[in-house]
């Protein structure tokens, strides 16, 4: 392997300097998402050296490459071959990198479609907290050799492992796309997708945003081959009386919804926090004591995001809120004067069966990490 | 330190049945009376899986009816610390289930009940006994179905395909298992019932169903899954597409791909292949041909006809030497009827053969078959190939006759031969069979020696005592070392502590 790579080594005398001091390091690439997930104050490893595409061949639907590389070098080299990565990780920023975007294991617009960034995730490359070189998986789609370790990398926000390298599945271009918009009330909103959802129908995207009570605006993203999305429209749009979106407008749109720009996800007052429900597709339209009137629902309604007061109170009302429809909350983004020690997510001990899992979910860190050099308890 | 797994000697025949009565003692009181098996002749049918070259006699045999059944089997298993071999339909085809002498066989082939199943939601909850292509049945009527068909769908349960992450002829557009599932419901080695995933997108901490998926009942015993219904294509077509020469017909895969199409099925058959299935099922397949592909398109009839022109496109510029498209379901099934028969048909031209299973870069297909066709003279056996040329996942179907102990021996060194040279490519052992205790060796050569000690860690954290299907998947570091030797010595059988045949 690539053991003699002078800023491998460095990462690695990093990683085995952190061991002997037993501090913990704080992994980073572009610090584009270093708000999101438990905030700490360990020194940082940067992997925005590490940069570069590794190997990349259209036929092949996998892209490899160094943990630090800039995801827009990612994005731009798959244009170029009509690819895309199809569960459109958000950058939140100029410099977001490919192992910031697996680490934060964010998926934007097109995830209900196409998965998770994790079913994307072929193989990856990483340092454990002994600073073992280690690859798990590879380049092919399918590969039952060993456990899915290279699965495990993306949302665990560098509480692993330090990811050097990862292969990742990539997808062609639609060859057609189409958006849709009407007034509609949520509830409305909830039954139509998932029916639709529920037939051959080339649904791409969604998102509705409006207040619980009233007809909200739904944005609707068809993807497919370009005759079943010219027979898709008038069908699709008529029930809903929905009008077609200019092509440059609607990639505004989705860009912005997926990047956080659109004012109901950005702009977040001081003392308020941006709150990620992740739901079932069997839950309803909810109400959420003290919020703001106003939501954005994503994915079917199986991603919300609400403005709601950032205390604890209101954060453990929307847990139980999410807990008790199958499903769970985060502190996603937090205005500037909220308590940055606050616990940003639901606990495995949280959720009836999942509490078992702790010790298990412990185990495995300390597999990987006995000394606890990745311990940084930013994802609990 | 590294546990060990390398399978000890058999042990004093007084000392296993003295062990045998203590634990059917200690499962009797828990379990109705036919749910548990001990004697020889009850026992005997679950010595092997799908893969009855290695077979083993366990201890007993548990058929629990109820989840609670399985907790407590696993509690008294984990304070007796007896190991615990889970065993679904027993179609598998890497020895995955295949018996600990001193172990306990849990078959889940009693909870078979399909739980709910909701069209809105498009989910459904089974019990891991139920059938895959139960599902697709029971749902049908919705319009809905569920998306991996692994060829041995007709028989083989879901807590297999978990437990293997299966895949299918479908898995390039609609992926492996890990995709089509939610969430998994299952029980520790120490009895603790926990679930992995969720019916929401995600799910706090670590995604341990990622991990859970294809572990080959290592990691826990699976008690209920939910799945993923999808809505079934309006229509699916089929084009059979000839080529002369396999490296036009390897490249005509990579066109396809690159031309931005993801086909719902693309898989290549070689001529011997298309020789043999043909006598058994007359689908009209061209026998001069030296590879035939087949290339599938579906969902609503306007996306099926502009994807089949642009594949028909991609083909014919790719030197296809004839292409036909199926003008309706009755033909489309035809010509997919070789394709799925290619295993039986194997069984027409020779006593036994051995299913391979390495998947390699698309770009290799052809510099593969070439190898193959090269290890066929060298250990003197036919080689039928079919895969799943869409995502590299190749079958090499080696003919032999069991009963003559060279024979095997030479088609167990062929098989372990083509797994090198995938892993060689750029490929993997097992694309969708698992490791099991057939490719423990190869294990070896795929994974350094930190990789398996981090797989080890991974079993410690959910199984801290290794009882849970200890033997399989994952080789220890003095079985990698006795391998070694063994490769460098030569001539000896991979298994020697197991009886076969």
């Amino acid at each position: 392997m690539n053991a003699t790579n002078p800023i491998i080594e460095a990462f690695r005398e990093q990683i085995l300097h952190a061991v002997k001091n037993k501090t913990p390091l704080s992994i980073e690439g572009g610090s584009t998402k270093s708000w999101y997930g438990n905030s700490n104050t360990f020194a940082k490893l940067n992997t925005r050296t590490y940069s570069g595409i590794l190997e990349y061949q259209p036929e092949e639907l996998v892209i490899t490459a160094c943990a630090g590389t800039p995801l827009k070098e990612i994005e731009a080299a798959l244009k170029e071959k009509k690819q895309v990565l199809a569960f459109e990780p958000p950058h939140f920023g100029e410099h977001a990198t490919f192992g910031g975007a697996i680490a934060a294991g964010l998926a934007g617009p097109g995830r209900i479609s196409v998965g998770n960034f994790r079913d994307f995730v072929l193989g990856a490359r990483i340092l454990d907290g002994k600073g073992q070189d280690l690859s798990f998986g590879g380049q092919v789609m399918k590969n039952v050799a060993g456990y899915d370790v290279s699965r495990l990398i993306p949302g665990s926000m560098g509480t692993l492992a330090l990811l050097l390298e990862a292969s990742v599945k990539v997808l062609p271009k639609p060859a057609a796309t189409a958006t849709i918009r009407c007034q509609i009330s949520q509830e409305k909103t909830l039954r139509i997708l998932n029916e639709w959802a529920g037939q051959p129908l080339p649904l791409s995207a969604s998102c509705w945003i409006g207040n619980t009570s009233d007809d909200g605006q739904l944005t609707i993203r068809l993807a497919g081959a370009a005759a079943a999305i010219k027979a898709a429209i008038p069908l699709m749009s008529s029930p809903i009386n929905a009008s077609e979106l200019e092509p440059q407008s609607a990639e505004v749109f989705w860009n912005e919804l997926r990047e956080h720009r659109l004012p109901s996800l950005e702009n977040i007052a001081a003392d308020q926090t941006l709150y990620r429900l992740a739901l079932p597709a069997a839950c309803g339209p909810l109400t959420i004591p003290g919020a703001s009137n106003e939501m954005v629902l994503e994915w079917h309604g199986q991603q919300r995001w609400i403005k709601a007061n950032g205390d604890e109170a209101t954060f453990t009302s929307i847990k139980q809120l999410a807990t008790s429809h199958g499903g769970h909350a985060t502190r996603f983004k937090q205005g500037m004067n909220v308590n940055p020690a606050f616990q940003r997510f639901t606990l495995l001990s949280e959720q009836v069966h999942s509490q078992a899992l702790e010790a298990v979910q412990e185990r495995l860190r300390s597999a990987f990490d006995p000394a606890g050099v990745f311990a940084t308890k930013r994802l609990p | 330190m590294i546990p060990m797994n390398m399978v000890t000697p058999p042990p004093d025949v007084v000392l296993i049945s003295a062990l045998q009565s203590k634990l059917v003692a200690a499962l009797r009181p828990i379990l109705p009376e036919h749910a548990l098996l001990w004697e020889p002749e009850d026992t005997i049918p679950y010595e092997c899986d799908g893969l009855a070259a290695y077979k083993r006699m366990p201890l007993a045999v548990a058929l629990p009816e109820t989840e609670e059944q399985v907790a407590k089997i696993l509690k008294i298993c984990f304070e007796m610390q007896i190991p615990v071999v889970p065993r679904g339909s027993g179609t598998g085809l890497s020895g995955g289930a295949m018996p600990i002498s001193q172990g306990l066989v849990l078959s889940l082939a009693k909870l078979k009940k399909i739980l709910s199943i909701d069209p809105f939601t498009r989910t459904a909850v089974v019990q891991p006994g139920v059938r895959n292509l139960a599902i697709s049945e029971a749902v049908a009527h919705l319009g809905l179905y569920y998306a991996p068909d692994p060829s041995s769908q007709i028989a083989c349960s879901i807590g297999g395909n978990v437990n293997e992450n299966s895949g299918g002829v479908h898995c390039l557009k609609y992926g492996l298992t890990l995709h089509n599932v939610l969430r998994v419901r299952g029980i520790l080695m120490n009895g603790e019932i926990v679930e992995f995933g969720s019916l929401a997108p995600d799910a706090p901490g670590l995604d341990l169903l990622a991990i859970v998926m294809g572990s080959e009942g290592m990691l826990a015993v699976v008690t209920e899954v939910t799945v993923k219904l999808v809505a079934k294509p309006r229509l699916a077509r089929v084009i059979m597409a000839s080529f002369d020469d396999i490296e036009k017909g390897g490249n005509a895969v990579a066109a396809i791909i690159a031309a931005g199409i993801i086909p719902a099925g693309l898989e290549m058959m070689d001529q011997a292949t298309t020789r043999a299935v043909e006598e058994f099922v007359n689908a009209g397949y061209d026998l001069e041909a030296v590879a035939i592909l087949l290339c599938e398109s579906d969902g609503t009839p306007e996306e099926v006809a502009e994807e089949i022109e642009r594949m028909t496109k991609v083909l014919e510029q790719s030197g296809a030497s004839g292409i036909r498209i199926s003008k309706d379901e009755t033909e489309r099934l035809k010509f997919w009827s070789g394709r799925k028969n290619a295993f039986p048909a194997a069984g027409r031209l020779a006593a036994d053969y051995y299913c391979m299973d390495g998947t390699i870069p698309r770009r290799h297909i052809a510099t593969l078959l070439k190898r193959i066709q090269g290890m066929e003279k060298k250990y003197g056996l036919g080689c039928l190939n079919v895969f799943h040329a869409g995502d590299g996942n190749m079958h090499p179907l080696i003919m032999f006759n069991g009963a003559d102990q060279d024979e095997w021996h030479r088609a167990e060194e062929f098989g372990t031969e083509i797994l090198e040279a995938c892993v060689e490519l750029g490929g993997t052992i097992t694309g969708e069979h698992g490791v099991g205790i057939e490719k423990i060796n190869s294990m070896c050569i795929q994974f350094g020696e930190g990789e398996r000690e981090s797989f080890w860690g991974v079993k410690s954290a959910f199984d801290p005592e290794k009882l849970l299907n200890p033997d399989k998947a994952i080789p220890t570091l003095s079985r990698c070392a006795e391998y070694g030797r063994m490769r460098i010595s030569g001539g000896k059988l991979p298994h020697p502590e197991l009886e076969r045949f």
